[in-house]
């Protein structure tokens, strides 16, 4: 079995890692966690208000991989972004941190099956939606801003950021993996 | 997902908003140079119900125009659309259809 996602004839969606891809992978989902978990509910909240969800203290992210996590919904209207976010943001973040727990399940089991198991279909959104946050949140640390790849002379020599794009394509043909697993 | 009782109707005191009738709002998805153009393709299949032609469409609108309307309505329901595109990680935003 090849590495990466595949489809078996009969629908079942499969995935094969080698131990350091479960290691670096484990790594990074629990980096995406901490990033997007909500701050505790506060305990002086509205309790009505907390139930459904609203967080009186939702702020625009000043890190950039998290704003682009938890984008504005209004392009040129600040007041309703800010009341969206409100009502919005804590639940976009909880469903972010529950993709994450379950892709960190999903490893465990991986690595406890000799690096290849069988992914559900409920499953493989929550991978396909984390690795999509990773390489957003990896595409915002590189400054990747154009198709071209542009971005990747301007961090030649930074060995840090030339590790960092390793990463970035390695999550990249995964997730490309796994989307034309589904759609075959 | 875990399951969000976040409320669908949002008061909105200060809106001097008349609403139409029909479909004023849009849902806009903007082209990030990071998205993969077959996971963009899945996202508009998988949740609008667009076919592959449709979705693969206004994927290339998006990654060549820059932006794509993916989505017209109300505006709690665009409000709705947003939130989904965000959760999957696209970059979308809402406004009246002018």
């Amino acid at each position: 079995m090849k590495r990466g996602f595949s489809k078996s004839r009969g629908g079942t969606i499969r995935l094969r890692l080698d131990p350091v891809e479960i290691t670096v992978l484990d790594d990074l989902v629990q980096q995406l966690s901490d990033l997007v978990s909500p701050a505790p509910v506060d305990p002086d909240a509205d309790p009505l208000a907390a139930l459904v969800g609203i967080d009186e203290h939702a702020q625009i992210p000043v890190d950039p991989a998290l704003l682009r996590l938890l984008p504005d919904a209004y392009k040129d209207d600040e007041a309703a972004s800010a009341d969206f976010r409100r009502f919005t943001e804590r639940s976009l973040r909880e469903g972010k941190a529950e993709r994450a727990a379950t892709v960190m399940q999903g490893l465990a089991a991986l690595a406890a099956s000799d690096g290849q198991a069988e992914i559900s279909r409920e499953d493989s959104q929550a991978w396909l939606g984390s690795l999509n946050d990773l390489r957003l949140v990896l595409a915002s640390r590189l400054s990747v801003d154009d198709d071209e790849g542009v971005w990747r002379r301007r961090i030649e020599g930074d060995p840090e950021a030339e590790q960092g794009a390793v990463v970035y394509d390695w999550l990249t043909w995964l997730q490309d993996c796994l989307v034309n697993a589904l759609m075959k | 997902m875990g399951v969000s009782i976040a409320p669908v109707e949002i008061e909105r005191p200060d809106s001097d908003t008349v609403v139409a009738p029909d479909h004023p709002w849009i849902t806009l998805v903007w082209n990030d140079p990071v998205n993969l153009m077959s996971y963009v393709t899945h996202v508009f299949m998988e949740y609008f119900g667009y076919s592959k032609e449709k979705a693969t469409e206004l994927m290339l609108d998006v990654h060549e125009k820059g932006r794509a309307v993916v989505s017209n309505g109300s505006r709690e329901e665009m409000e709705r659309d947003v939130t989904a595109m965000h959760s999957y990680g696209l970059w979308a935003t809402l406004q009246k259809d002018d």
